[in-house]
């Protein structure tokens, strides 16, 4: 019964999806004609200029030359027989390059929410159980150093620190791709690689999380039903462990599931740092190339990759809450 | 034993479980004075109830809290005296000892149990819990127990209910809930700390009779924390009176309740309003007076029936939302009041008294029917439209501390309203010093902040805030149920006072029967949504009509006991 309730929640939620992408993708799309230039006066400029019929030649032969809207519409009929269109500037679809870097971008988010998620919740319990000990202390204040410093600054810190000075982590790449790894190997070689990155990007959300974990259960902990659980005559472990630690949990996983979204904002500047062959570093990359198609490609990919991880918090949070209803009825 | 000048005398008892002795607890160095507990002697004998009855901040739940010491250290500690249970003193044992005391030996019962359950938990596990610390039982037999105490506490369908949550149950269930933790290992103790205070009347006395049950069929010993003096003449065999961290009094209870000795004591059993419905006030000049409000088959539903299932459902059965179950908060209610009359609008939580209110002074708009203010149709206005009635009806509202912006000075509040009717910024100002004056506050008041205020001195500050505008309808919504009841009755005293003094037409919304019995002279009586019964206090109290009313007479705590000084007292009611 629970679970039917629970798929036909998830397919509501898919089908809610559609406009909400699409509403993403018009947006982007004319955000774009707001920037000055296009693909054809990058390429005709990296030529080292060109005559303007040239040009010209080029925009019909992309289709820029069309009004906004016919362009508009094109792309709308487009995206939704999910076709995104073909790069000119790599000279590829678009589809085929997002593709290629997809799987690289999840797995440093993938690493990062674990880390920083996983060890943040564990930290902070720590801090909350240890309230006002050296403990605590330790950890608030690593937690605000981290914090406070941006995130290419620590990306660099530690490439000097542990690549260069002394030699433990490779500096860039996802993998050595002279070494020619295979099987299990090479999921070692990325693992090695995956190091770094992970912990740049995560230590931000990993304070923040540690933060936020040690200050809700210090307030679960005050709560009645923990007092309900000490005058049964738990003890404190047990207290913390059963009834304090899934209710604190609650606001953390909220909170992750928005910052999904940020993070792969905030992955743009560590994959340029560790030359991570990722999404954010091919949006960093068309962007400058004014190569709009893949642009919006990806930004069209990112919002499905957003709503989806938000349907995944959502069920998370209903399979922790047994308040929340999924379907309406009582 | 007569009277009990001498707590001492009091606390000779044959053979007790519990006696705590001097026992002080140390508020923090930031706090208003130094001791929440001041040297406290208390004994409670075998399968006895000591009621342990106090206004707020009299230190009742600290001392309750620091027998199991629950207290949150190191902010509030134990800081002399003994508890012996049985002879040992709890002040001194280790924290693995009082882990077998708690749950085992003595167990408690919180005022909440929306908030003293954990919500993520079945109800059946939190209960299992218990057992599972203190016996080395197996799952099965652990199972049998838990269901065997629901039984106990009278839960129906027990078997369904160990699986439930805490937001599946109804608070009376959920207090049942509380009661079966408490019982399932049969403890010598069991502390209550206010466990009926947050239930509804009707349910407070099935509560309070399960508990009273219970004690006798387990001979367990019960330490009762109230502040009401109704539920204390319930169930009480001694009492215990604190003020301020202080055992004022300590005695047998009808000693305690029918000759108090002590001033406080006799403050507070005055404070409690009685049951007696008051006196018709004479037919005064402007009799017979007119009606001036006239309901007519108000309607107000909550939830989306109205709209239909949404567009989703529609296309595709089975996905969205879909229809809510829709709730008829008023249903087809008529109601006239007369001009200068008092009307209590009486139901529990749920009846829809509040959203009846709410829709006669705009805040909610009904969804049919008509209301009429001096023969100006309500329903169906636009903001702008009500604007001009505004200063025909007005609400003095139930939570003093959240219903005060705690950013405009006190001066202000009350004098917005008028101003926003069109009178001159000065003369609003003058105005609102003499409503202070009125309220019984100092003129000055006006200056200050509503933080700076007791609960009770923002009450008044609420009600002259609801005069300034010159209404001819006062609505007040549980004006004093936030308050403690010596305060309680000095701010009905002055609804009272100035509802004359301006010959306001008041609507009285509570839950509490005494609270109507004392400010009005016509009840209404409302049941999920719809008006069961109506007609004078006096006739009701003596002859009530409808079932309903009936058992809301009979859950009265207290009903039976007859205050000293009131001979008029009618006969025990609703038996």
């Amino acid at each position: 019964m629970r679970g039917l309730r629970l798929i036909s929640f998830i397919m509501t939620r898919l089908l809610q999806a559609i406009p909400v992408v699409l509403g993403v993708v018009v947006l982007n799309f004319l955000l774009l004609q707001l920037a000055p230039g296009d693909a054809a006066t990058v390429l005709a400029g990296e030529a080292g200029g060109a005559p303007p019929e040239y040009v010209e030649q080029l925009r019909a032969r992309f289709g820029l030359d069309k009004p906004v809207l016919v362009q508009l519409g094109l792309y709308l009929k487009n995206i939704l027989l999910l076709d995104l269109g073909f790069s000119f500037r790599n000279n590829a679809p678009v589809l085929g390059l997002i593709l290629d870097r997809l799987w690289p971008t999840l797995l440093l988010m993938g690493a990062t929410l674990i880390v920083s998620v996983g060890g943040g919740v564990m930290l902070g319990v720590i801090a909350a159980l240890g309230v006002r000990t050296w403990r605590d202390h330790l950890i608030s204040i690593a937690a605000v150093i981290a914090y406070a410093t941006p995130l290419f600054w620590i990306g660099l810190m530690l490439i000097l620190a542990f690549s260069i000075r002394l030699d433990w982590f490779p500096t860039s790449g996802m993998e050595d791709v002279v070494a020619f790894h295979e099987g299990w190997a090479r999921v070692v070689d990325i693992a090695h690689h995956l190091v770094l990155p992970t912990i740049t990007l995560s230590l931000f959300y990993l304070a923040l999380y540690t933060r936020l974990m040690r200050a809700t259960v210090l307030e679960q902990r005050g709560a009645e039903y923990a007092t309900t659980a000490r005058a049964k005559g738990l003890t404190e472990r047990a207290i913390t462990l059963r009834h304090v630690l899934r209710n604190a949990l609650l606001p953390v996983i909220t909170m992750a599931g928005v910052q999904v979204g940020a993070l792969l904002g905030g992955s743009v500047v560590v994959e340029t740092v560790f030359a991570w062959p990722g999404l954010g570093q091919l949006a960093y990359q068309s962007l400058f190339a004014r190569d709009f198609n893949l642009l919006l490609g990806i930004f069209f990919l990112s919002a499905c990759l957003v709503v989806v991880v938000n349907i995944i918090v959502d069920v998370i949070y209903v399979l922790l809450d047994p308040r929340i209803r999924v379907g309406g009825k009582a | 034993m007569t009277g009990s000048k001498h707590p001492a005398s009091a606390a000779t008892l044959a053979d007790p479980v519990l006696e705590i002795r001097d026992l002080s607890v140390a508020l923090p160095a930031w706090a208003d004075r130094p001791l929440a507990v001041k040297s406290v002697s208390l004994t409670v004998g075998r399968g006895e109830t000591l009621c342990v009855v106090g206004e707020s901040g009299s230190g009742k739940s600290v001392m309750a809290r620091s027998i199991l010491r629950l207290l949150p250290e190191p902010h509030l500690r134990i800081a002399g005296g003994q508890i012996l249970l049985d002879g040992e003193d709890l002040a001194r044992a280790d924290d693995r000892r009082m882990r077998q005391i708690r749950g085992g030996e003595i167990s408690m019962v919180f005022q909440e149990p929306m908030v003293s359950l954990n919500p993520l938990m079945t109800v059946g596990r939190q209960i299992d819990e218990i057992l599972e610390v203190h016996t080395n039982w197996s799952k099965a037999e652990r199972r049998r127990r838990v269901i065997a105490t629901f039984e106990d506490v009278r839960l129906p369908e027990p078997e369904r209910i160990v699986g439930a949550y805490p937001h599946e149950l109804s608070g009376g269930q959920r207090q049942r809930v509380m009661i079966a933790m408490s019982l399932v290992l049969e403890p010598k103790l069991i502390i209550a700390d206010e466990p009926t205070t947050a239930l509804d009347v009707t349910t407070e006395a099935q509560v309070l009779t399960l508990l009273k049950e219970l004690q006798t069929k387990h001979g367990t010993a019960l330490l009762f924390i109230t502040h009401n003096f109704g539920v204390v003449a319930e169930i009480a065999d001694r009492v215990a009176v604190m003020r301020y961290g202080e055992l004022v009094e300590y005695g047998p209870a009808a000693e305690v309740l029918e000759h108090p000795q002590h001033p406080y004591t006799r403050a507070l059993i005055d404070a409690v309003p009685s049951l007696v419905p008051r006196k018709h006030p004479k037919p005064d000049a402007t009799a017979p007076s007119e009606s001036i409000l006239m309901v007519r088959a108000l309607e107000k539903t909550y939830g989306r029936a109205a709209s239909g299932p949404n567009w989703l459902a529609r296309v595709l059965p089975g996905l969205g939302r879909g229809r809510r179950s829709a709730v008829k908060a008023v249903n087809r209610v008529d109601l006239e009041i007369r001009r200068g009359s008092a009307v209590a609008l009486v139901g529990e939580s749920g009846s829809g008294k509040s959203t009846l209110a709410r829709c006669l002074i705009g805040l909610e708009q009904a969804d049919a029917g008509s209301a009429m203010i001096a023969g100006d149709e309500i329903v169906g206005l636009s903001r702008s439209d009500w604007r001009p009635l505004r200063s025909r009806v007005q609400m003095v509202f139930q939570d003093p501390f959240a219903s005060l912006n705690p950013r405009t000075k006190v001066g202000d509040i009350i004098a917005r309203g008028a101003i926003l009717q069109g009178v001159n910024p000065e003369t609003a100002m003058d105005q609102a010093r003499t409503l202070l004056g009125l309220v019984g506050l100092d003129a000055r008041a006006a200056e200050r902040y509503p933080h700076e205020f007791s609960g009770g001195q923002r009450q008044r500050i609420g009600i002259a805030r609801a005069l300034a505008v010159k209404p001819e309808i006062l609505i007040a919504d549980e004006p004093v149920s936030a308050l403690d009841v010596s305060v309680q009755k000095q701010v009905l005293d002055l609804l009272d006072d100035l509802r004359r003094q301006f010959g306001l037409t008041m609507l009285f919304i509570t839950h509490d029967l005494r609270v109507a019995a004392h400010v009005c002279e016509e009840i209404v009586v409302l049941k999920n949504g719809t008006i069961v019964e109506r007609g004078m206090t006096a006739d009701i109290f003596a002859n009530p009509q409808h079932d309903y009313t009936r058992t809301l007479l009979a859950s009265v705590p207290g009903r039976n006991w007859q205050r000293r000084g009131h001979p008029e007292a009618p006969a025990p009611l609703g038996q």
